[in-house]
C-alpha cells in the first residue's frame, strides 16, 4: 500500500507571534508530523526598535532610562553594564557605599528575574501554583524597588557615580523581612515544583553539551547548567563581587532539569550576597560628582556584567560629543536563543514549551 | 391517570437534574476558584455574594451576553453542533445516578453500563469542535483528546468491573445495598485508584490535560470558541467532574450510605470531598507529555487493573 500518502505532510504549526508560552512576541514555526518536531525555524523582529541606532541621536544620559526596557525584568543589572561603561570612561570610580547598593539591588534584581522564570517555566509545564507562590516573593521585591527608586520595574536608579538616592531605613526592614523568608519559601516551592511529573518533563530532553556552549557562545545559566563555570562575577570580578563569598552553581547533564536546578541554587547564593552585603554596608555619600552633561573622551569602551540570564556586554564609541557614536549590546538572551533550533528537532511539542523555557528569553532584549 | 403520573415524573426528574445540574455548575466552579486561590496564597473570588459564591452566575450572565463568533472557514453545522453534543450526555448521566435511597431517576438493570456509554459521546463532541474549527491547535487537542479518551476507557471500565464481579450487578441501587455493611473500597482499593486516575484522565484535568494544555496549544479543542458555547464546553466539563465523583461515590464509598445526616446530605458530601480531590490535584501538579499519558495508561494502568480483576475473579471463586 502506498502509505507516504497517508503521512501528513509537511504540517506546520506556527507558535508565535501570539502564543501563551513565547512569552512575548517570539515566533517558532515547526514542522511537525505528529505531535513530533521535525524542524523548527525561529523567527525574531516582532518587537525590533532599532535602539542601538536610536542611541546615536541621544544624549548618553538620554539612553538611561532605555537601558531599562531591554530586560525589563532585570532592569537595574543593564543599567549596571552602561554605567559601568560610562564609569570605566571618564575615570569615576563610585564611592564604596554605592557600590554596596548596585550589589544589592542588582541581586534582587536577579532573584526576582529567576523567580519569574521558574513560576513562567512552571506555568508552561502547566503547574499553575508555584508561578503564584514565587510571585508573591518577588512581589516583595517591587515593594523594595518603590520604596527606594519610586519605580517598581523600569527603576532608572544608576547613574553615573553611583545611584540616585540613598537606601532609606524603611528599605533595610521590608529587605530583613524578605530575607528571613525567602530560603523557607525557596525550600516549599521546590518540594511542591519536584514531582515525579516535572521531573518525567525535565529530565533527559533538550540536552546542550559544552562544545555547544563554546560554539553559541551561551553565557548564564544556560553555560552553566551544562557545567561550564563562566560567571563573570567570579572569572572577572567587577565592582565589589571580590568581597563576597559565593558559589557558583553548576549543573552536570546540561538537560533541561539542570538549567532549572542552577537557577533555583542562584537564588540561595544571591541571598547570601545580599546577607553578606547588608551586614557590611559602610556609611557614606551614595554618588560621586559627576558632570552635568556627559561626554565621554574619543575612543571605544567596554564593559561588561552578569545579568540574571548570562554576560552583557555594552560597547561604546565614542567621538568625543555628547552622543554616542556607537553604541552596541551583546546580550545574553540572543546568544542563548541561538542553539534553540538545534535542539527542537526530534522532540515533541510538550517538549518545545520546556526546551523554550529553560533556555529563559525576554524578548526586547533579543529584538532591540 | 397513570400516563398523567408518568409525565408528571418526567417533569419532576428534568426539573430536579437541571437545578442539581445548575447549583453544582455555580457551585463547582465557585468551589475551584476557592481552593485554588486558598492553595495560591490568595483568596479567590471575594466581591460578587458572600465570599464570591455567585461569582459563577455573574460569570455566565457574562458569557450569555457575548457575541458568539463563529470563524471564517469552520465547519459550521459540526461547529455549532460540538458544544451541545459535548454538553449533552452530562445530563442524560444524570438518570442514572442513585441520590439517595428513593431519588433515582430510573434504576436500570444496566445502569453502570449506561452511564459509561453515554460518556463516550461526549469525546465526539470534543472531536467535532476540534475538526470543524479549522484551527492546527483545536484539530491537535481533539487529536490527543481523542487518544486519550479511548485509552483511559480501558482502566476505567477494567477497574468497575472488579466492583461487578464482587456485587454481580450492574444496577447501581444494587451496588449501593450491597454496601450496606462495608464500602467497596476497603476490598477493592487498588480500583478505586485506578478509577480516580483514570477519571481525571477522562475530564481532561491537569495532569492529564493535554487536550486543551494552555501553554502548548493555547486553549485546545475550544480555542475558536466564545461566548456561551464556550460556557457550554466548561459546564460540561464542571458536570463531568461532578458525576465521575458521583460514581465513585456510588461504587466504592457506599453511595447515599452513612449514618445520622439524611441519606442525600452524606452523598452530597462524599461527592464533594471527591470534587475536592480532583481540585487539588490539578493545582498541585504540572502536567504529562502526551506520549508519557499514553504510556503509563497503557503499560501500568491497564495491567494493572486486569492484573486487579484476575486477582478478584480468583478469590470470588475461592470464597
Amino acid at each position: 500500500m502506498d502509505t507516504e500518502k497517508h503521512i501528513l505532510k509537511d504540517f506546520y504549526v506556527n507558535m508565535g507571534p501570539q502564543h501563551p508560552s513565547t512569552h512575548g512576541v517570539l515566533r517558532i514555526v515547526l514542522k511537525v508530523e505528529g505531535e513530533k518536531v521535525i524542524s523548527s525555524e525561529t523567527v525574531l523582529g516582532y518587537a525590533h526598535r532599532g535602539v542601538e541606532k536610536m542611541a546615536e541621536s541621544k544624549t548618553y544620559v538620554q539612553m538611561m532610562p532605555v537601558m531599562d526596557r531591554f530586560d525589563y525584568v532585570s532592569s537595574m543589572l543593564f543599567e549596571w553594564g552602561y554605567v559601568g561603561c560610562m564609569e570605566k570612561a571618564l575615570g569615576i570610580t563610585p564611592p564604596e557605599r554605592a557600590e554596596y547598593i548596585r550589589v544589592i539591588m542588582a541581586e534582587l534584581n536577579r532573584i526576582g528575574s529567576h523567580l519569574l522564570w521558574a513560576g513562567a517555566f512552571l506555568l508552561d509545564l502547566g503547574a499553575f501554583t508555584p508561578f503564584l507562590w514565587l510571585f508573591d516573593a518577588r512581589e516583595r521585591i517591587l515593594d523594595m524597588f518603590e520604596e527606594v527608586t519610586g519605580q517598581r520595574m523600569t527603576n532608572n536608579y544608576f547613574k553615573v557615580g553611583g545611584v540616585a538616592d540613598d537606601l532609606t531605613p524603611e528599605f533595610f526592614k521590608m529587605l530583613d523581612e524578605f530575607l528571613k523568608m525567602i530560603r523557607g519559601r525557596m525550600a516549599e516551592t521546590e518540594t511542591l515544583i519536584e514531582s515525579i511529573i516535572f521531573l518525567e518533563r525535565v529530565k533527559d530532553i533538550g540536552f546542550i553539551s559544552k562544545e555547544d556552549v563554546i560554539n553559541y557562545s551561551l553565557t548564564g545559566p544556560v553555560a552553566r547548567g551544562s557545567g561550564v563555570n563562566y560567571d563573570i562575577r567570579k572569572n572577572e570580578p567587577y565592582s565589589i563581587y571580590h568581597k563576597f563569598d559565593f558559589e557558583i552553581p553548576l549543573g552536570e547533564k546540561g538537560d533541561c532539569y539542570d538549567r532549572y536546578k542552577v537557577r533555583m541554587k542562584e537564588v540561595i547564593q544571591s541571598v547570601r550576597i545580599i546577607e553578606q552585603a547588608v551586614a557590611s554596608i559602610p556609611e557614606g555619600p551614595y554618588a560621586e560628582k559627576a558632570p552635568k552633561i556627559i561626554k565621554l573622551p574619543e575612543g571605544e569602551y567596554y564593559f561588561a556584567v552578569e545579568t540574571s540570564r548570562g554576560l552583557l556586554g555594552v560597547y561604546l564609541v565614542s567621538d568625543g560629543t555628547s552622543n554616542p557614536y556607537r553604541f552596541k549590546l551583546r546580550d545574553p538572551a540572543f546568544s542563548n536563543l541561538s542553539i534553540l533550533d538545534t535542539l527542537l528537532p526530534g522532540n515533541k511539542i510538550s517538549d518545545v514549551v520546556a526546551i523554550l523555557g529553560s533556555i529563559d528569553v525576554v524578548i526586547p532584549e533579543i529584538d532591540r | 391517570m397513570i400516563a398523567d403520573s408518568m409525565i408528571i415524573k418526567v417533569i419532576l426528574s428534568i426539573a430536579g437534574i437541571m437545578i442539581v445540574f445548575t447549583i453544582n455548575a455555580l457551585f463547582a466552579t465557585w468551589l475551584e476558584r476557592k481552593v485554588a486561590g486558598h492553595i495560591q496564597l490568595r483568596l479567590g473570588p471575594m466581591e460578587v455574594g458572600f465570599h464570591g459564591i455567585l461569582q459563577g452566575a455573574a460569570d455566565g450572565l457574562k458569557l450569555i451576553a457575548k457575541e458568539i463568533i463563529t470563524p471564517k472557514g469552520v465547519d459550521k453545522k459540526l461547529f455549532t453542533l460540538a458544544p451541545y453534543l459535548a454538553f449533552f450526555p452530562t445530563l442524560l448521566m444524570f438518570v442514572v445516578i442513585p441520590f439517595s435511597d428513593k431519588l433515582q431517576v430510573r434504576d436500570l438493570n444496566i445502569g453502570l453500563l449506561y452511564f459509561f456509554s453515554i460518556s463516550c459521546i461526549a469525546t465526539l463532541g470534543i472531536f467535532m469542535a476540534g475538526w470543524a474549527s479549522n484551527n492546527k491547535y483545536s484539530l491537535m487537542g481533539a487529536v490527543r483528546s481523542i487518544a486519550q479518551s479511548i485509552a483511559y476507557e480501558i482502566p476505567i471500565i477494567l477497574s468497575i468491573l472488579s466492583v461487578v464481579i464482587i456485587t454481580q450487578s450492574l444496577k447501581l441501587s444494587e451496588i449501593v445495598n450491597y454496601q450496606s455493611k462495608y464500602w467497596l473500597v476497603l476490598v477493592q482499593p487498588i480500583a478505586f485508584v485506578i478509577y480516580v486516575i483514570s477519571a481525571i484522565a477522562e475530564l481532561n484535568r491537569t495532569p492529564f490535560d493535554i487536550p486543551e494544555a494552555e501553554s502548548e496549544l493555547v486553549a485546545g479543542f475550544h480555542t475558536e470558541y466564545s461566548g456561551m458555547r464556550f460556557a457550554v464546553f466548561f459546564m460540561a466539563e464542571y458536570t463531568n467532574i461532578f458525576l465521575v465523583s458521583a460514581m465513585a461515590t456510588t461504587l466504592f464509598l457506599g453511595g447515599w450510605r452513612g449514618p445520622i445526616l439524611p441519606p442525600i446530605v452524606w452523598f452530597f458530601i462524599k461527592t464533594y470531598a471527591l470534587v475536592f480531590f480532583i481540585i487539588w490535584v490539578r493545582w498541585a501538579f504540572p502536567r504529562l507529555r502526551p506520549d508519557q499519558l499514553m504510556s503509563f495508561c497503557w503499560k501500568f494502568l491497564t495491567p494493572l487493573a486486569l492484573l486487579n480483576l484476575l486477582i478478584t475473579t480468583f478469590f470470588m471463586k475461592l470464597f
